[in-house]
C-alpha cells in the first residue's frame, strides 16, 4: 500500500500564468481521451481566446515497463517486447535491438539478411509514413487521405504476413540473420508494390501539396529552428525539416546503407509544411531502397550459422545430435552475452532509434534502455506551439509523428 | 376564407415537412454512400437493398439511446437549444417554390407553403435564427469544447451572413422582385447562374459556411474541438442537431436552386417541349429534386476532399475576400440590368463577362497574398 499524500492546489500553481487565476484566460485538458493527440497523450493548455499561451504536454498514460520486463527475459525472448514500443515500426524496431545484441556478442549476419532487413525496414518506413500522413491529413479533415494511405499500408501488411505471418508483431528479425528466408511470392508482391506505390504518391501530392486550403494551414506554422531543434535532441524527418542534413542511414551506415543510391530531403524551413515534404519526399526515396535492394538481393543463407547464438535449422535436429544440444540450450537457457554496455542506433521514421544494452556475463541482458524519438520529438512541441491557435496545435502535434508506444514505453 | 385553403395549406405543409424528414434519413445514406465511393469502401450497404434500411435503423439506435444532462449544464436552455436550431430548418422550406402556379380541381394551386412577396427576406430572417440554438448549446453545456463550438459558430455566422445576404441581392436585382416565383419565372430562359456565375459561386461558398459544412465546419470540427457545440449531447437531442444540419443542408440548396437554377424550372433546352414544367405541372418536384441532388453531391464531394481552413483564416476570407466580391458583384448586376432596361437587352451579358474577369482577379489577387510560389515545390 503506497501512502496517500495531501495534494494542494498551490502546489500546481506554477504550471500556469497568473492570468489564468483570474478567470481572464481559459486551462483546457486536451487528452488523454482526443482524437487528435495520437494516442494517449495529455495536454494541459492555457488559452486566450483560441490562442494557446502555454502547453504542457503529460506523457506516461501508455507506460507498459517495457524496459523492465526485457531484463527478466534472455536476449532472444526479450525481442518480442520491442514489438509493442513503436507500433508503427515494429520492423525497425526489431532491427534497433537485434543489431545492439550482435554488437554485444559480436555476431555477423549473412549479406542475404542485411538486404531483407533493409528491404522489410524501408517498407515499414513507408508504412510508418503512411498512417503519419494519413492521421495528419486527418487531423485537417482531408479524411479521404486517411483511407487512400490505408489502403497502400495495407500492402505492405501483407507483405510483412507473407514473411513473418503476422501483420504487426513481425519478430522475423532476429539475432544472427532473420527468422527464415522470404517465401517466393515475396519478390512479386514488392514488386507490385514498388510499381503502384509511385503513382499513389503522385495521387497523395495532387490532393494535398498544392491545396490553397493545406497550404494554408501548413505554412509558417510551429516554426522550429534548427539550433533549438539540436538543443531538444530532435531527429529524424522533424530535424531534417529544420535544416539539419542529419540520417544515420548515412552519416553512420549500418546494415550496408552505404552500397544504395539514394538523398535524404533536407527542409530549412522548419515548420510543419517542411516536415510534411520531408516525409512525402522520403516515401520516394524509401521506395528507391527498397528497389536497389531487390534487384541485387545475394542469394545465401539468412541465418549466420553460429549454432551458440542461432539456433540450428529443424532439419538438422533429427539427425544431429549437437544440433539437438543446441536447440535445447538456446530455447532454455539463452545465450551468454559479455559483460560490457554498448549503444546501437537506428533511423527509425521517427528519428534516431537507440538501444543501450548491458550484459553481466548471463544469458539477460542486466539494463535495457531505449532511446526513442518520439519522446525527444515531442518536446519542444510548448516552445512550437505558442502563440498559435487550437486548430494550429493539432496540425503541430500531427507534424512531429509522436506514438504514444514509442514515448512511454 | 373558404375551408378548402386549410385543406390545401395542410396538404402542403405536411407534403414539405415529410419531405424533408425523409430527404434527411436518406440524406445520410447518399452522404455515406457517396463518401464510401470516393475512399474506395463499400459504405453501409447492410439493411436492406442497398443499405436503404440504415436510415431507419439508425433512427432507431438513437431514439432508443439514453439522454444525459450534464449535471452542471443549464437545463432549460439545454433542453431548448437543440429545438431552436431544428424548426429554422424546416420553416425556412416554406416559401420555397416546388411546381408552378397550376388550376387543380377548379381551383388555382400556388405550390410553396407560403407564397409571400418579399420571400427573400423571408428566408434570410429565418436562415439566420439557427446559430442561436448552436451557440446556446455551446454555451449551456458547461463544456469548454461546446463553448469554443458555439462561440466560432457565431463569428462565423457574422461573417458570412452579408455576404449571403449580398448573394440574395444579386438575385433579386436580376429577378426583379423579391418573391421567390417571380424569380423562378424570370429563369425561364436563362439561369442566373449564367447570368452571374461569379455571384452563384459565392452565394454557394457562404452557403457551405451557412450550412457548417466542410471546409467550414469549424463549429462541430471534431480534431480539434471533439465534437464541438453537441459533445454533450446525446440520444434524440444529438438527433435533432443532426437532423437540423442534414436539413439545412437540403433547405439550402432549394434556395440555392431557386435563385441561381431555375429552381423547379426545366433545364433551359426542354424549354416549350412536353417536358416542360408549363405542360406538366408535376415535373416541377422532380426537376427541383434533380438539382438538389446534384448540388448536394457537391456539398459531399468537397467534404472528402478539401482539409478544413482554419477559423482566423476564414473570417478575413469572409470580411476582406467574399465581401468586397459580392459588393462588386452586386454593383456589376445592378450597372447591367440598368444598361439593358435603358438601352438594349444584349447589354445583359456584360454581367457574366465582367463579373468573371473580377472573379478572376480576385482569385489571382488571393494566390497572391498566399505567396506560396516562392516556397520551393519539388
Amino acid at each position: 500500500m503506497s501512502q496517500l499524500q495531501e495534494v494542494s492546489v498551490d502546489q500546481y500553481r506554477h504550471l500556469v500564468s497568473e492570468r489564468a487565476l483570474t478567470g481572464e484566460t481559459m486551462l483546457l485538458n486536451m487528452g488523454p481521451q482526443h482524437p487528435s493527440t495520437h494516442g494517449v497523450l495529455r495536454l494541459l493548455l492555457e488559452l486566450d481566446g483560441e490562442t494557446v499561451i502555454s502547453c504542457i504536454p503529460d506523457v506516461g498514460f501508455l507506460h507498459t515497463g517495457v524496459e523492465k520486463n526485457m531484463e527478466a527475459k534472455t536476449y532472444q525472448k526479450a525481442e518480442v517486447m520491442t514489438d509493442r514500443l513503436d507500433y508503427m515500426n515494429t520492423m525497425g524496431n526489431n532491427l534497433a535491438y537485434v543489431m545492439a545484441v550482435e554488437k554485444l556478442v559480436d555476431l555477423d549476419v549473412p549479406v542475404r539478411a542485411q538486404a531483407l532487413r533493409v528491404i522489410l525496414s524501408e517498407l515499414q518506413r513507408i508504412a510508418s509514413h503512411l498512417v503519419w500522413l494519413g492521421t495528419s491529413g486527418l487531423d485537417l479533415a482531408a479524411m479521404s487521405m486517411f483511407l487512400y494511405c490505408f489502403r497502400e499500408r495495407e500492402q505492405i501488411l501483407d507483405i510483412f504476413e507473407l514473411v513473418s505471418g503476422q501483420r504487426m508483431m513481425t519478430t522475423y528479425i532476429r539475432p544472427g540473420g532473420v527468422w527464415r528466408d522470404v517465401p517466393v511470392e515475396f519478390e512479386k508482391a514488392v514488386r507490385d508494390f514498388i510499381k503502384i506505390f509511385p503513382r499513389r504518391i503522385d495521387e497523395y501530392e495532387t490532393l494535398l501539396t498544392n491545396n490553397p486550403l493545406f497550404l494554408d494551414r501548413m505554412l509558417g506554422i510551429g516554426k522550429l529552428d534548427a539550433a533549438t531543434a539540436l538543443s531538444h535532441s530532435v531527429t529524424g524527418p522533424m530535424l531534417r525539416a529544420s535544416g539539419v542534413n542529419w540520417d544515420l542511414r548515412k552519416a553512420r551506415p549500418y546494415m550496408g546503407y552505404e552500397q544504395y543510391d539514394f538523398n535524404v530531403p533536407v527542409h530549412t524551413e522548419g515548420d510543419t509544411y517542411a516536415r510534411y515534404l520531408v516525409r512525402v519526399q522520403e516515401l520516394r526515396e524509401s521506395l528507391k531502397i527498397v528497389e536497389q535492394a531487390l534487384n541485387k538481393l545475394p542469394l545465401g543463407p539468412v541465418r549466420s550459422d553460429n549454432r551458440k547464438f542461432v539456433p540450428p535449422p529443424r532439419s538438422e535436429i533429427g539427425t544431429s545430435m549437437e544440433a539437438l544440444i543446441h536447440h535445447f540450450k538456446l530455447w532454455t537457457e539463452g545465450f551468454p552475452a559479455p559483460k560490457a554496455s554498448i549503444y546501437s542506433a537506428v533511423e527509425s521514421p521517427r528519428g534516431e532509434l537507440g538501444v543501450f544494452l548491458e550484459g553481466d556475463g548471463g544469458p539477460k541482458p542486466y539494463r535495457v534502455h531505449m532511446r526513442t524519438p518520439s519522446f525527444d520529438n515531442l518536446s519542444p512541441l510548448s516552445k512550437m506551439v505558442k502563440g498559435h491557435l487550437v486548430a494550429d496545435l493539432v496540425a503541430i502535434l500531427a507534424s512531429t509523428d509522436i506514438v504514444l508506444g514509442d514515448i512511454d514505453r | 376564407m373558404d375551408w378548402t385553403i386549410w385543406v390545401e395549406w395542410l396538404i402542403k405543409s405536411l407534403f414539405v415537412i415529410f419531405a424533408l424528414l425523409t430527404g434527411f434519413a436518406y440524406l445520410t445514406l447518399y452522404e455515406r454512400r457517396a463518401l464510401a465511393k470516393i475512399q474506395v469502401r463499400i459504405g453501409p450497404n447492410r439493411a436492406g437493398w442497398q443499405g436503404l434500411l440504415q436510415p431507419v435503423a439508425d433512427a432507431v439506435k438513437l431514439i432508443f439511446k439514453e439522454e444525459l444532462t450534464p449535471a452542471k449544464a443549464d437545463k432549460l436552455v439545454f433542453f431548448w437549444a437543440p429545438i431552436i436550431t431544428m424548426v429554422p430548418s424546416i420553416v425556412i422550406a416554406a416559401v420555397i417554390p416546388f411546381g408552378p402556379t397550376t388550376t387543380l380541381f377548379g381551383r388555382t394551386i400556388v405550390f410553396s407553403v407560403a407564397n409571400i412577396n418579399v420571400g427573400v427576406l423571408f428566408l434570410m430572417a429565418v436562415a439566420s435564427i439557427a446559430v442561436y440554438g448552436i451557440v446556446l448549446a455551446g454555451w449551456s453545456s458547461n463544456n469548454k469544447y461546446a463553448m469554443l463550438g458555439g462561440l466560432r459558430s457565431s463569428a462565423q455566422m457574422i461573417s458570412y451572413e452579408l455576404s449571403l445576404g449580398l448573394g440574395f441581392v444579386t438575385a433579386i436585382l436580376l429577378g426583379n422582385s423579391m418573391n421567390l416565383h417571380d424569380i423562378v419565372d424570370a429563369q425561364k430562359g436563362v439561369w442566373f447562374a449564367v447570368v452571374q456565375p461569379v455571384g452563384a459561386l459565392i452565394f454557394m461558398i457562404v452557403t457551405l459556411a451557412e450550412v457548417n459544412r466542410a471546409p467550414f465546419d469549424m463549429p462541430e470540427a471534431e480534431q480539434e474541438l471533439t465534437a464541438g457545440y453537441h459533445s454533450e449531447y446525446s440520444g434524440m437531442k444529438f438527433a435533432l442537431f443532426f437532423m437540423a444540419e442534414y436539413q439545412k443542408m437540403i433547405a439550402i440548396s432549394m434556395i440555392a436552386a431557386t435563385l441561381f437554377f431555375g429552381g423547379y424550372r426545366e433545364f433551359w433546352f426542354l424549354k416549350d417541349t412536353f417536358l416542360s414544367v408549363d405542360q406538366n405541372w408535376w415535373l416541377g418536384p422532380i426537376y427541383l429534386l434533380l438539382k438538389v441532388v446534384v448540388l448536394l453531391f457537391f456539398m459531399i464531394w468537397i467534404r472528402a476532399t478539401w482539409p478544413r481552413i482554419r477559423y482566423d483564416r476564414l473570417m478575413s476570407f469572409g470580411w476582406k475576400v467574399l465581401l468586397p466580391l459580392s459588393l462588386a458583384v452586386v454593383f456589376i448586376s445592378a450597372v447591367g440590368v440598368l444598361l439593358a432596361q435603358e438601352l438594349n437587352p444584349g447589354y445583359i451579358w456584360l454581367v457574366p463577362v465582367v463579373s468573371i474577369v473580377v472573379g478572376l482577379f480576385a482569385t489571382a489577387m488571393i494566390d497572391q497574398a498566399l505567396r506560396r510560389k516562392s516556397y520551393a515545390i519539388r
